[in-house]
C-alpha cells in the first residue's frame, strides 16, 4: 500500500492504495467519481478516458503511482447540471447520444482536442475520438456537438 | 465526501409508492424488503394491479405526475418518448412527469423491454390509463367547481371552466391522494389492455407528441450525474467476478486457492456445483483474483465446433425442431419446376456479438430467504423469476431495480450477472457487485445466432418472377425464455427445451408473387453444457441475414432481367401501400437514378455503386440506399452515405427516432462489413476489441433520413426496424459496384477480392 496524492478536478485528494491500482479504480471507488467507465481495461475502448496533465489518458490502463502528484479531470470537473461545461452544453443541445455510457470519455477526447485546437475540422474531430467506441452509433452527433461547441469558441 | 457525494452514489432503499404521493418536501419514508416494518407498509400498498389506476399514475401537491412502468429504458430513450404520451394525455407540461420505470415492487409487469414494442404495445397502456386519470380528475373538478365535466377544460394541469373564473389545479384535486379507481384491466405483459374503453384525445390535437422533446436522461449523463448499474453503490457491498473456463461450462476438478493467498482482500472463493468465484473487499483485488487463480476444469464433453465451415454443415444437415411458414401462396414448386429462368443462391451469416460497450454489471443483495437486485434486465420480472427458480424462494421476497447499463441490443449476458450477483451474494451474507471483464463479456455473451439462407425464384418468358421460394435455417435463442443461463447451469438446473425461433421476418414477406413460399426454420442448438456459442436475439434478430438474402436475391433477379432495381421491387410491392410509399421516398431522398445494374463506370482502383434494399420488423417499414466505394486493389468497402425512409406510424418524438435510425444504420454498417464471431473446439477467439473490431469514427457513413408520419395510425417500434435493410443495400451497392455478389457477411476485403475472382 502506498499514499498517492492527486489533485481531482481542482482539489487535492490522498488516497492510500496498492500504488499498482488502475486510477480508474481509484476515481471510481476511492473518490467516488463515477464520470469514467469500465469498459475493457485493456486501454480499446476509451470509456475510462480522463485528462491527465492536458493529455487524454486511458486511466484503466494508467496505474495510480504514475498518477502522483499529477493535475486530473474527470467529467465532473467540467461542469454541473445547472452550470455545464459549453461541451457538455453542446452534447445536450445535439442530443449526442442513445445510452452514453463511453461519453464521458468522449467529450474529455474532444475537450483535449478543442484545447489544442479550438477549430478542428471533421476529419480532425474523427481523427481525435477514433480511439473511442460507441456501441449505439452516435457518432454523427457527437461530430455535431464537437462542432457546435468549437463555434461557442469563435 | 460531501453529503451530495454520499447521497448520489450510495443507492438507497427504496422510496415507497406512498412517499412519492406524499410530495415534495414531504417526510420520505422508505421501505426495502428487509425491514419487517417496511414491509407492513408495502403490503398496505400491495403489489401494483393494473386493475388500479394508482399502479401506474401519483400526482402530487404540485401537480408533478409520477409514471409507473415496468418499461425500461435501454438508452433509446423510450423513457422520454413514454412521458411525452402521459403529458399530452392529461394536458400538464412534459416538465411536470417522474418516471419511475423497471422496479418490480412498484410497477406493473407490461412484459419485457424488447422486440420495438415498447412505444407499440406500453405506449398505449400508458396513454389509455392517463386518460382514465384525467376522466377521473375532471369528474372531480366538476364536483369541486360545480360545473358539468363536459363544460371544462384543462391545459398545463389546470382544469378551467371558459367564461368564469373557475378552476382548480390536478394538484388541488388530488395532491398526495391515491386515486382509489378501479380501471378495465384484461390480459398481460404486452398483450395487457388498460382502460380500453375511455377516450384518448384524437391525435390530431397532439401538442406533446410528435415534437422532439429532449432526452431527460441525457443531461445527467454528461454531468456524470447518472446513476448506471455500475455505479450502484450499497453499504457494506463487496466485489465478485467470476471465473470460467475458456471453451464449454466443464467442471472445475481442483482449485488452487493458495494461488491467490497474496492478494490483499481477498474474501473467499466461491465454489458451487461448477460455478466458480472470487469475492474480494476491492475491485482491483477481485480482479486480480480473478486472474491469479489457478482452476483445472474436466474435459468438457461438449465440443465447439471446429469452424464457421462446420457449423454452416451442421445448420444445412440437421433437421429442424421448428418450421414457420410465414408465407405459402400458390405452387411454388410446381411454378419453379415450369418456370423460363430459374435462379437460387445460398447466403451465410455468421455468429455476431451484442458487443455491450459495459460488461455484464449486476449487484446482490441476499439475506436469508429475501433478495434485492439492482440490474440492467430488459425484463425486471423475468429476471427475478429466474433468480426464484435459482434460489428457490417465492418471487414476492425478490425486488429487482432496473438501472440502466450500456446499450445492449438485445438479451445478453446481464441476466447471467445477476445470478452471479445472487450466489456470491448468498455465499458470503453480504452485498456483492459482480462485473464481468471485457474477455468474460466477449467470450461469454450469449451470441447472436449463425444462419443459413437459401432462395429459388423462377422467372416467366417475359421476365416476370412467378416463382419464389425462401428458406432460413437458423439456429434458435437458447438463453431466452425459461433456458437456464450459464450460472444455473452450473449449479445443475438442466435446459428443458430448444428455445425459441430466431424471428422469421424479412425473406420476401414484402413482396407479393403468384408462388410464394417463405419458411424460417430453427436447428436444434442446446449442448448438454452451456458453451460460449449459446445464443440470444440481437438487435433485430434474425432479419439482418434473412433481409440480406432476400434483398440482394431480388437485386440479382433485378439485374438478370436488365432492370432498375427500385422500379422492380415497386412491381412486387405494388399490393402493399406503405412499402411502396417508403421505397419511393428513399429513391427520391438518395436521388435514385434509374437504371441497371452493375454500373459498369469504374475505370480506377475504386468503383462506386448504390444498392437499395427494404425490410418490415413487426410493423414497421424501412427502405435504405447505400453508397460505397469499393477499393478494387485492396477489397476494402468504404460505405459513404446512407439514405433512410422509415415509416413506424405515428411518430412520437421525431429526433429521437432520428437517434434511433442513425444508430441502426451505423451498427448496421458495423455488422455488414467486420463483424464476426471466430472460434475453433479451443474457444472464442475474439476476446477483445482489437479482435472484433466495431465501426469507429474514420469509417462513419453519413446518414439521410426521410420520416414519413403517419397521424392516422398507431406508433409503432423504432428501435430495431432500420438496421434490417442495411447489409443488405450494403451488399447491393456493392455488386453494383464491381458487379460481384457477396454472399457472406461480414463483407471483409478477402471475401470481396473471392467475390470479384470468382464473378
Amino acid at each position: 500500500m502506498a499514499r498517492i496524492s492527486l489533485q481531482v478536478n481542482n482539489q487535492h485528494r490522498v488516497v492510500e492504495t496498492d500504488p499498482g491500482t488502475p486510477l480508474l479504480y481509484v476515481l471510481r471507488n476511492d473518490l467516488q467519481l463515477h464520470g469514467p467507465k469500465f469498459g475493457c481495461g485493456l486501454g480499446q475502448c476509451g470509456a475510462c478516458t480522463v485528462i491527465m496533465e492536458g493529455r487524454a489518458v486511458r486511466s484503466c490502463t494508467t496505474p495510480a503511482s504514475a498518477a502522483q502528484n499529477r493535475n486530473i479531470t474527470t467529467l465532473e470537473g467540467l461542469g454541473s447540471l445547472e452550470h455545464p461545461h459549453p461541451l457538455q452544453k453542446a452534447f445536450i443541445d445535439e442530443q449526442a447520444a442513445q445510452c452514453a455510457y463511453c461519453m464521458s470519455g468522449m467529450i474529455l477526447a474532444a475537450k483535449v482536442l478543442l484545447d489544442t485546437n479550438p477549430h478542428p475540422s471533421d476529419d480532425q474531430i474523427k481523427q481525435a475520438l477514433n480511439g473511442n467506441l460507441c456501441r449505439c452509433g452516435s457518432h454523427l452527433r457527437v461530430i455535431r456537438a464537437v462542432k457546435r461547441a468549437a463555434s461557442v469558441n469563435a | 465526501m460531501s453529503l451530495n457525494d454520499i447521497s448520489r452514489n450510495m443507492e438507497s432503499p427504496l422510496v415507497s409508492r406512498r412517499s412519492v404521493l406524499k410530495g415534495a418536501g414531504a417526510l420520505v419514508v422508505y421501505f426495502n424488503i428487509f425491514d419487517p416494518l417496511t414491509a407492513v407498509l408495502a403490503q398496505e400498498s400491495a403489489e401494483p394491479e393494473a386493475a388500479s389506476l394508482d399502479s401506474w399514475l401519483a400526482v402530487d401537491r404540485n401537480g408533478i405526475v409520477t409514471v409507473f412502468t415496468s418499461k425500461v429504458d435501454l438508452g433509446t430513450g423510450v423513457e422520454t418518448a413514454l412521458g411525452q404520451i402521459v403529458a399530452e394525455e392529461l394536458d400538464i407540461p412534459f416538465s411536470h412527469i417522474r418516471m419511475e420505470v423497471g422496479d418490480t415492487t412498484k410497477t406493473v409487469d407490461q412484459g419485457i423491454t424488447a422486440g420495438s414494442r415498447t412505444i407499440e404495445r406500453a405506449g398505449p397502456q400508458l396513454r389509455q390509463a392517463s386518460a382514465a386519470a384525467r376522466q377521473q380528475l375532471l369528474k372531480m373538478a366538476s364536483s369541486r367547481l360545480g360545473v358539468p365535466a363536459e363544460e371544462l377544460v384543462v391545459s398545463d394541469g389546470i382544469v378551467s371552466a371558459p367564461g368564469t373564473a373557475k378552476k382548480i389545479s390536478y394538484g388541488e384535486l388530488v395532491g398526495g391522494k391515491p386515486f382509489n379507481v378501479h380501471i378495465a384491466a384484461t390480459g398481460e405483459g404486452w398483450d395487457l389492455k388498460v382502460a380500453p374503453d375511455v377516450r384518448a384525445k384524437n391525435p390530431n390535437d397532439y401538442k406533446i407528441v410528435g415534437t422532439s422533446v429532449p432526452r431527460v436522461d441525457l443531461p445527467p449523463k454528461f454531468t456524470a450525474q447518472f446513476t448506471y448499474t455500475q455505479d450502484v453503490h450499497v453499504p457494506g457491498m463487496l466485489h465478485g467476478r467470476v471465473v470460467r473456463p475458456a471453451t464449454v461450462a466443464a467442471k472445475p476438478a481442483s482449485i488452487d486457492e493458495d494461488s491467490v493467498k497474496n492478494i490483499p482482500g481477498v474474501v473467499k472463493i466461491v465454489r458451487e456445483g461448477s460455478f466458480v468465484a472470487v469475492v474480494a473487499e476491492s475491485e482491483w483485488a477481485a480482479i486480480q483474483a480473478a486472474k491469479g487463480l489457478k482452476v483445472t476444469w474436466t474435459t468438457p464433453q461438449t465440443k465447439l465446433p471446429a469452424n464457421a465451415d462446420a457449423v454452416y454443415d451442421y445448420l444445412e444437415n440437421t433437421k429442424s425442431f421448428a418450421n414457420r411458414p410465414v408465407v405459402n401462396r400458390g405452387n411454388t414448386d410446381q411454378a419453379l419446376a415450369g418456370a423460363s429462368k430459374k435462379y437460387e443462391a445460398t447466403f451465410r451469416w455468421p455468429f455476431q456479438m451484442h458487443g455491450m460497450l459495459a460488461p455484464s454489471c449486476a449487484v446482490a443483495d441476499v439475506r436469508g430467504n429475501k433478495a434485492i437486485i439492482w440490474v440492467p434486465s430488459q425484463g425486471p420480472f423475468d429476471t427475478r423469476a429466474r433468480v426464484a427458480k435459482l434460489l428457490g424462494i417465492p418471487e414476492e421476497q425478490i425486488q429487482v431495480i432496473y438501472r440502466e447499463a450500456s446499450g445492449c441490443y438485445g438479451r445478453l449476458g446481464t441476466d447471467d450477472a445477476a445470478e452471479d450477483a445472487v450466489v456470491m451474494s448468498r455465499a458470503v451474507g453480504k452485498p456483492v457487485r459482480v462485473q464481468w471483464s471485457r474477455e468474460d463479456e466477449h467470450g461469454w455473451e450469449p451470441k447472436g445466432p449463425a444462419q443459413l439462407l437459401t432462395v429459388r425464384a423462377g422467372v416467366d418468358a417475359n421476365g416476370k418472377v412467378v416463382a419464389w421460394d425462401f428458406l432460413d435455417r437458423s439456429f434458435p435463442w437458447t438463453e431466452a425464455n425459461g433456458i437456464p443461463l450459464v450460472t444455473s447451469r452450473q449449479l445443475g438446473l438442466h435446459a428443458d427445451g430448444q428455445g425459441m425461433m430466431n424471428g422469421s421476418g424479412g425473406g420476401g414477406d414484402t413482396y407479393t408473387f403468384e408462388n410464394q413460399k417463405i419458411i424460417a426454420a430453427a436447428i436444434p442448438w442446446v449442448q448438454p453444457d452451456p458453451t460460449p456459442l449459446r445464443t440470444s436475439p440481437l438487435r433485430a434478430p434474425g432479419d439482418l441475414a434473412r433481409v440480406f438474402a432476400s434483398e440482394s436475391f431480388m437485386d440479382e433477379l433485378a439485374a438478370g432481367q436488365g432492370e432498375d432495381g427500385l422500379k422492380f421491387r415497386l412491381r412486387y410491392a405494388a399490393p402493399n401501400k406503405r412499402a411502396t410509399d417508403a421505397l419511393t421516398a428513399v429513391g427520391k431522398l438518395a436521388n435514385w437514378q434509374e437504371r441497371p445494374s452493375p454500373a459498369r463506370e469504374a475505370t480506377g482502383d475504386v468503383a462506386r455503386g448504390r444498392g437499395i434494399a427494404i425490410s418490415a420488423r413487426s410493423t414497421t417499414v424501412v427502405a435504405a440506399v447505400a453508397e460505397v466505394e469499393v477499393n478494387k486493389s485492396t477489397g476494402a468497402v468504404s460505405v459513404k452515405k446512407v439514405s433512410v425512409a422509415h415509416d413506424c406510424g405515428l411518430v412520437i418524438n421525431p429526433d429521437g427516432l432520428k437517434n434511433q435510425i442513425e444508430g441502426n444504420v451505423i451498427q448496421g454498417t458495423s455488422r455488414a462489413l467486420m463483424e464476426e464471431v471466430k472460434y475453433d473446439s479451443s474457444g472464442i477467439k475474439n476476446l477483445d476489441w482489437a479482435s472484433y473490431p466495431i465501426l469507429r469514427y474514420e469509417d462513419i457513413p453519413n446518414v439521410e433520413i426521410t420520416l414519413i408520419d403517419r397521424k392516422d395510425m398507431p406508433a409503432l417500434g423504432g428501435g430495431e426496424p432500420s438496421i434490417g435493410p442495411i447489409p443488405a443495400a450494403i451488399a447491393n451497392a456493392i455488386f453494383d459496384a464491381i458487379g460481384a455478389r457477396l454472399r457472406e457477411a461480414p463483407f471483409t476485403p478477402e471475401r470481396v477480392l473471392k467475390a470479384m475472382r470468382s464473378a
